[in-house]
């Protein structure tokens, strides 16, 4: 056994891969950091609204037990209860971490951090950091694994994508192997345990609120090699989203936070301009329906109903949109604690919404499925764990705001001391890993060879937006059986084609088309997890909904959905939760009373 | 009924049929450059990456020849991760960003012109490598030093004003446009605005104030603030809108009151 420390390689450098980084090296050990763009760049930067810890400083009487209550319930008690309780416990220390690391956050008159209220909750229990939360919060991480990297114990491979993952004769995970994107090199790292922390998979819609490198390729990768992927079809579509050609931009629940009202004139084709329209012509749909929490319902249910405000022709000239409105709030409040989100849409549309109402649609935001793990991060697959959105283990069936930074730096710090107490005790040396790693090295360059050298005329990113179009239409905010089935199908036409795609690129140096069509294959793959997972779950819960199955069926589906991969298709299984904190009870916001 | 004015803002009034997009290609570092033109159908609200999206996905020139697809890089395509920086119609900023309404209207023309930065390691295309800028942030040592990643508390009261000061230069997302901007940046010579507004970020902090002195030996090498020419354009062209120029004035300030009084100390 050698003498120096451990190694720790950890796929994805946004906010969960960070975390874990900066704790492994703290506790002196080794860090190989793969990561597809400089860790700085990760998608972590585009979380715009704040982090949640029940702090309690605005003499509320909040706490952590009312955060677990308000997540799990938020959720749709689907998750497993103590990993929640867990994070909600440990969010303050959290936020006071980042405080000390200098994150800028938005404070009080005595200089204390602000809190803000989000979605899902009745308490001010949101720190923020102007409205780029999720870039300062990534960059405070970004400084302190930098300063590792200067002490020498976290080696940076930027611009490297992992493949696959390198097991043994016992599926034991020895390490893994990435493809540099400027060579197409592959390398394999021998690692004494792997972190997964690679983020969403929302390219598997074509168009989403998700990076360009959120393509779930390297949990799919993990999925094909035997790793359990858990309720995949738990998909969190986001209330507000600004359409566009290349990508739906998120304009983020801080700005119903703050004060947003969501309406659509009474006449949908009402032909004065927005401010013109007086009250008594507005339908403020969310405030009628839910008096108690109006426009800060979560978003599952925000989302449908604009969704079936449109659907009933009902949307701003008979279109997929809706009004969100800030105009009635002073614009000076408006540019210091939103500045950001609006320049956004600035930026993207051409109207200020300082002064005319946004006009937004729901998109796909955040998956709430993900590697299953256990309750210390483990996956299946002994030496690989997982943390941040790519683990499946915290927001159940829904996401509550300002949740998902947390949870990725609390998968972070759980997943990292329980890799290192893995690597501690097992057993190395080469004769247990002797040739695996060049039989997964040969493996890859295969398949590399194999689509460099297809030459079927389909193209590869033709099939990308066949794809995205039919997971848009039929496996987002209403789901019905028979769509769910045809979506199958033509997810297994698309992977059919896939064999015949040429790669339109003849120079292969920094080409896209090699890595893209590597995504794509396994993109189809989580495709079929996330359709077919809906397809067996009759029921509606959180983001799932079936107008066939309109309840939530505790007795049948309480229960986390396990697939495992085979060539066929996956293979479904349930696991009972463990709800021993807090006791089931039916989930409505119509009212502020919400105990059963 | 509402307390803001609505300002309007100038619109395209009269599109083109097509849009023509001359991009600059390099098949890899060191291979001499040459300029190829795609022609697209004009669409409202398309922006360059949109654009290049739409021409990887068929690359044929002008001419009706086949060619390679162009390679670039992007990511959040939302102006906050940096990556997709390019030089459009001679003026360097994201692409995500860049709306094509907007640069017809500017250019009064129908071609956008696509080249990448010329300050960095020209990958191919329109990618560049801007490690460098990484490797300048370990040179100011742009970071709090902290006792440990443990529960030590919250972190020293601020004001919100300083935290406001703060937060504007914190938004830094590395994009390199002050530096393609900058006249004195180019072959190592000079660390340039980044690194030196970084400095000043964690230099403003009550904890990073303590390591001052280790940020700001950074900066006093042969490549060191110094070289900074006053020219101001780093100012003008940071799509952030971070005071950089400031941040070059106070550190200065902050090199010569310790050049003056630091013996005070010892």
């Amino acid at each position: 056994m050698a003498s120096s420390g451990l190694k720790i390689a950890i796929v994805g450098g946004g906010l969960a891969g960070l975390a874990a980084a900066m704790k492994i090296a703290e506790a002196g050990h080794e860090v190989d950091l793969i990561s597809v763009v400089p860790v700085k760049r990760s998608h972590s930067v585009c979380a715009q609204g704040g982090i949640n810890g029940a702090v309690n400083t605005k003499g509320e009487g909040d706490s952590p037990a009312k955060h677990l209550d308000d997540t799990v319930y938020g959720g749709d008690f689907l998750a497993n209860q103590p990993p929640v309780k867990r994070m909600t416990d440990m969010a303050p220390e959290i936020i006071y971490l980042f405080d000390r690391m200098g994150v800028p956050f938005s404070r009080t008159k005595e200089g204390l951090m602000d809190f803000r209220r989000f979605g899902g909750t009745l308490h001010h229990r949101t720190a923020f950091a102007g409205a780029s939360t999720g870039q300062q919060l990534l960059y405070a991480l970004d400084e302190q694994v930098r300063k590792w990297e200067v002490g020498g114990k976290v080696t940076k491979y930027e611009g490297w994508e992992m493949l696959s993952l390198v097991l043994d004769d016992h599926q034991v995970c020895r390490g893994l192997v990435a493809m540099n994107l400027q060579t197409l090199e592959l390398k394999s790292f021998a690692a004494d345990a792997v972190i997964m922390a690679t983020g969403g998979p929302g390219m598997v819609f074509g168009k989403s609120t998700n990076s360009q490198t959120c393509t779930g390729s390297a949990v799919g990768a993990c999925y094909e090699q035997g790793a359990k992927y858990a309720n995949g079809e738990f998909i969190q579509v986001h209330p507000t989203s600004i359409p566009g050609e290349d990508k739906l931009r998120l304009m983020s629940e801080s700005a119903r936070g703050e004060g947003g009202r969501v309406w659509v004139p009474r006449d949908p084709m009402d032909a004065r301009k927005p401010k013109e329209i007086p009250d008594a012509d507005r339908r403020y749909f969310l405030e009628e329906k839910y008096p108690a929490y109006g426009n800060l319902v979560p978003r599952d249910i925000a989302t449908r109903e604009i969704f079936q405000v449109c659907l009933d022709g009902a949307g701003v000239g008979g279109e997929n949109q809706v009004y969100l409105d800030l105009t009635h709030i002073p614009a000076e409040v408006l540019t210091e604690k939103l500045g950001a989100i609006l320049e956004i849409y600035e930026m993207f549309v051409g109207d200020d919404p300082r002064y005319v109402p946004m006009r937004i649609f729901p998109g796909v935001h955040y998956s709430m499925g993900g590697l299953w793990v256990d309750f210390e991060q483990r996956t299946n697959i002994p030496g690989l764990f997982a943390a941040g959105e790519c683990d499946y283990s915290i927001h159940g069936a829904n996401r509550l705001g300002a949740n998902s930074l947390l949870s990725c730096v609390y998968g972070g710090f759980v997943a990292a001391p329980s890799a290192m107490d893995y690597a501690k005790n097992v057993e190395r040396g080469s004769s247990e890993t002797n040739g695996v790693h060049a039989a997964e090295l040969a493996r890859q360059q295969e398949i590399n060879d194999s689509i460099i050298n297809s030459e079927g005329g389909e193209n590869q990113y033709k099939l990308h937006e066949e794809l995205g179009k039919v997971m848009t239409d039929n496996v987002t905010v209403v789901r019905y059986n028979d769509r769910l089935q045809a979506t199958d199908d033509k997810i297994r036409e698309i992977q059919d084609r896939f064999k015949n795609i040429s790669i339109n690129d003849s120079n292969l140096w920094a080409t896209q088309a090699v890595p893209h069509a590597r995504q794509l294959s396994n993109m189809l793959n989580l495709a079929r997890v996330i359709t077919l997972g809906a397809l067996n779950r009759n029921e509606s819960r959180g983001a799932h909904y079936k107008p066939d199955f309109p309840e939530r069926d505790d007795e049948n589906f309480m229960k986390t959905t396990i697939a495992e991969y085979s060539a066929e298709a996956p293979v479904l299984s349930y696991e009972p939760i463990d709800v021993s904190l807090v006791e089931p009870r039916k989930r409505d916001y119509s009212s502020s009373k919400k105990k059963a | 009924m509402t307390t803001n004015a609505h300002i309007e803002k100038k619109r395209l009034e009269t599109p083109p049929a097509t849009i023509k997009f001359k991009i600059q290609r390099r098949e890899k570092e060191g291979a001499p450059a040459h300029w190829e033109t795609f022609e697209l159908q004009y669409r409202r609200n398309l922006n360059v990456i949109s654009a290049l999206m739409e021409i990887r996905k068929d690359p044929v020139t002008i001419e009706g020849k086949q060619t390679t697809p162009p390679v670039w890089d992007m990511s959040c395509l939302e102006q906050v991760c940096g990556i997709c920086t390019m030089v459009i119609d001679g003026k360097v900023r994201q692409s995500c960003s860049a709306l094509i309404d907007d640069l017809l209207l500017a250019s009064n023309s129908d071609t956008v012109t696509l080249a990448p930065m010329s300050k960095f390691p020209n990958v191919r295309d329109l990618k560049v490598d801007r490690s460098k800028m990484f490797d300048h942030l370990k040179q100011v040592e742009a970071w709090v030093e902290l006792d440990g990643s443990y529960d030590l508390g919250p972190g020293p009261h601020i004001s919100n004003e300083v935290a406001q000061e703060r937060y504007a230069f914190s938004r830094c997302m590395t994009c390199g446009c002050c530096l393609e901007a900058c006249p004195q940046y180019g072959d190592d010579n000079y660390i340039g605005p980044q690194a030196i507004a970084q400095a000043r970020l964690f230099n403003m902090h009550p904890t990073g104030k303590m390591t001052a002195e280790d940020r700001i030996n950074g900066l006093l090498g042969d490549d060191g603030i110094t070289n900074c020419g006053n020219a101001q354009n780093c100012i003008q062209v940071c799509p952030m809108g971070i005071p950089l120029t400031k941040a070059i004035y106070e550190t200065n300030r902050d090199i010569t009151v310790n050049a003056l009084f630091g013996w005070l100390k010892k």
